[in-house]
């Protein structure tokens, strides 16, 4: 897959901070592409820079050297294309949940009527119309979540963001939020990259399992899952998917024995 | 610090109170909701008889403690003294006029100061360059009691209304504006990261995600300039005043006076509780939104 023809194309990004006189290297060389309409997961141990590759496609941060394209042009800022969807909800919690479904129809300047009308439909969609008119610290973790998710569809961007989404739930609103998403997903079909440090979660909601490694963070393994496979509770039991969540876990947990090995080669085409 | 205490106790006091009550009909599916944190508050409604009631008999000690060290001979007025003299200030209005001439000073000192400190504290907040200009002489300032600014205010602006509003309006804008600028510094950047997302440019984040943001802050700082308003009302009026609370209790000092010092006293405590609770209703108005632990 070329470049040109590419929904989201990271090009040998590399981001380093510095901290007082250290340097941190977060994204080391980082390449990836992502095909309109595919879901991809990154997964990846803490500090292997999946939070920061996710900031950068935002346009919150920049990259210190690569570049990161979107629909082929550079990310230079935040864009109404790209919905993001933040681990801590990021809910203004002096706003009611339909006032946050409407802010970023108000920013964008969306008439009241249809600011109105478009916010009722999201909030029905994620399932909270009984709650539209409550402060977000009324609501549990799943509802804030679902409501985050409703703000994001609101502005209608083409591509999806999600850094761990799902990391503050229990595991039985995650698997029901994971289903609503794919159903959601498999309806509109936007592209989507949902980063997350739950393998299970990676190989039952991926078209492609991307596994980073840290230290520095960078691209350590590409697994492709067949986007033939129906996801429900028999693929999540079945051997197939056991055999494809192996072989992703020893490439997450297992990095470090072949970090060495890899070493040499992986820094050579640089 | 001890204000910001106390108003941790006083939520905590007062939120079975008034959560129930404060459930607009629009909310009413979150009372029916299992998964819902509200549901659970009113059943802590039954125990708030219980504070009240140790409030009014600590009053109650407390008068009954005064009444008999009054009584076995300390140079204090017994209760009935100063009610009858507060009776007497009250028939001919001098309580009234010297009340109103110190409400009036405060308040308009502390309406000036909460002015120029919100402004001030969000340009410092925002902009590293002012905060940079600025922030020495806060700090600086802060460190001086307000007090020891009134001779050099008196020198320099006589001695009528200017530098009584000049002190308490230095203490306003003190107190408030170190508490706006931390109120803008702590905004969570997930907020305004949400918000670019959702394509706020920096005018809309401000209006919308700062400014509300830090209310709560803001008016933590009223509250505790208001505070430092009275205190230093008090003390102006004891050097320089025809009228007002501190200048009746500094005359009664040279007639030996006792109960009207006491009348004072107690007024002043009175008016500043009132104003306390004023700001205090306010402020839950305002920051209803927030998640309190």
């Amino acid at each position: 897959m070329t470049s040109t023809e590419a929904k989201i194309s990271v090009q040998h990004v590399t981001k380093t901070f510095s901290l007082g006189r250290e340097t941190f290297t977060a994204l080391d060389d980082v390449s990836l592409d992502i095909a309109n309409h595919e879901f991809v997961t990154v997964v990846g141990p803490s500090g292997c820079g999946k939070s920061t590759l996710m900031n950068i496609l935002a346009g919150l941060e920049t990259p210190t050297a690569g570049r990161a394209l979107v629909d082929g042009a550079p990310v230079s800022g935040p864009g109404p294309e790209r919905g993001v969807i933040f681990q801590q909800y990021a809910l203004f919690p002096w706003l009611t949940v339909r006032q946050n479904v409407e802010f970023g129809l108000r920013t964008t300047g969306v008439p009241k009527a249809e600011r109105r009308a478009r916010a009722e439909h999201f909030i029905e969609l994620v399932g909270l119309e009984r709650f539209a008119d409550a402060l977000p610290k009324t609501l549990s973790g799943g509802m804030r979540q679902r409501c985050a998710i409703a703000r994001a569809y609101a502005v209608d961007p083409s591509i999806l963001l999600m850094d761990e989404p799902f990391g503050a739930l229990d595991a039985l609103t995650r698997v029901k939020l994971q289903e609503q998403l794919l159903k959601t997903w498999s309806q509109d079909k936007r592209t989507v990259l949902f980063i997350t440090h739950d393998v299970d979660e990676a190989v039952f909601l991926a078209n492609r399992v991307v596994v980073m490694a840290a230290r520095p963070g960078r691209v350590y393994d590409v697994i492709d899952v067949d986007p033939a496979i129906v996801r429900d509770e028999a693929f999540r039991l079945s051997p197939e998917f056991a055999a494809l969540r192996n072989r992703v876990w020893h490439s997450v947990y297992h990095q470090e024995g072949r970090t060495a090995a890899l070493s040499g080669s992986h820094s050579s085409p640089s | 610090m001890s204000v910001l205490d106390k108003r941790s106790a006083d939520q905590r006091h007062s939120r079975p109170e008034k959560e129930p009550g404060a459930l607009p009909g629009s909310e009413a599916g979150d009372t029916t909701a299992g998964d819902t944190k509200s549901a659970r508050e009113p059943s802590r409604s039954g125990r708030r008889g219980l504070p009240l009631a140790l409030n009014a008999v600590s009053v109650a000690l407390g008068i009954a403690l005064w009444w008999a060290l009054a009584s076995a001979g300390f140079k204090l007025p017994t209760p009935p003294e100063v009610v009858s003299r507060a009776g007497t200030l009250i028939s001919d209005g001098t309580l009234a006029d010297d009340a109103l001439a110190s409400l009036t000073r405060v308040l308009i000192g502390f309406a000036l100061g909460t002015a120029v400190a919100v402004p001030v504290g969000f340009l410092m907040g925002w902009y590293g360059i002012l905060r940079g200009l600025i922030e020495p002489w806060i700090q600086f300032f802060r460190t001086i009691p307000p007090l020891a600014i009134i001779p050099l205010a008196v020198v320099a602006m006589g001695i009528d209304e200017t530098p009584k509003i000049f002190v308490i309006f230095l203490a306003a804008f003190l107190a408030c504006v170190i508490s706006t600028f931390q109120g803008v510094v702590n905004v969570d950047r997930t907020l305004i990261n949400a918000a670019r997302v959702l394509g706020a440019g920096d005018a809309t984040i401000f209006a919308r995600v700062v400014v509300p943001a830090s209310t709560p802050f803001i008016l933590v700082g009223m509250r505790v300039g208001l505070g430092s308003a009275w205190a230093t009302l008090v003390a102006a009026e004891l050097i320089a005043a025809q009228e007002g609370l501190g200048y009746r209790m500094q005359n009664a000092q040279l007639y030996y006076d006792l109960p009207t010092i006491f009348v004072g006293l107690i007024s002043i405590g009175i008016l500043g509780l009132l104003m306390d609770r004023v700001l205090l209703l306010a402020e839950r108005r305002l920051t209803r939104w927030q998640e309190r632990r």
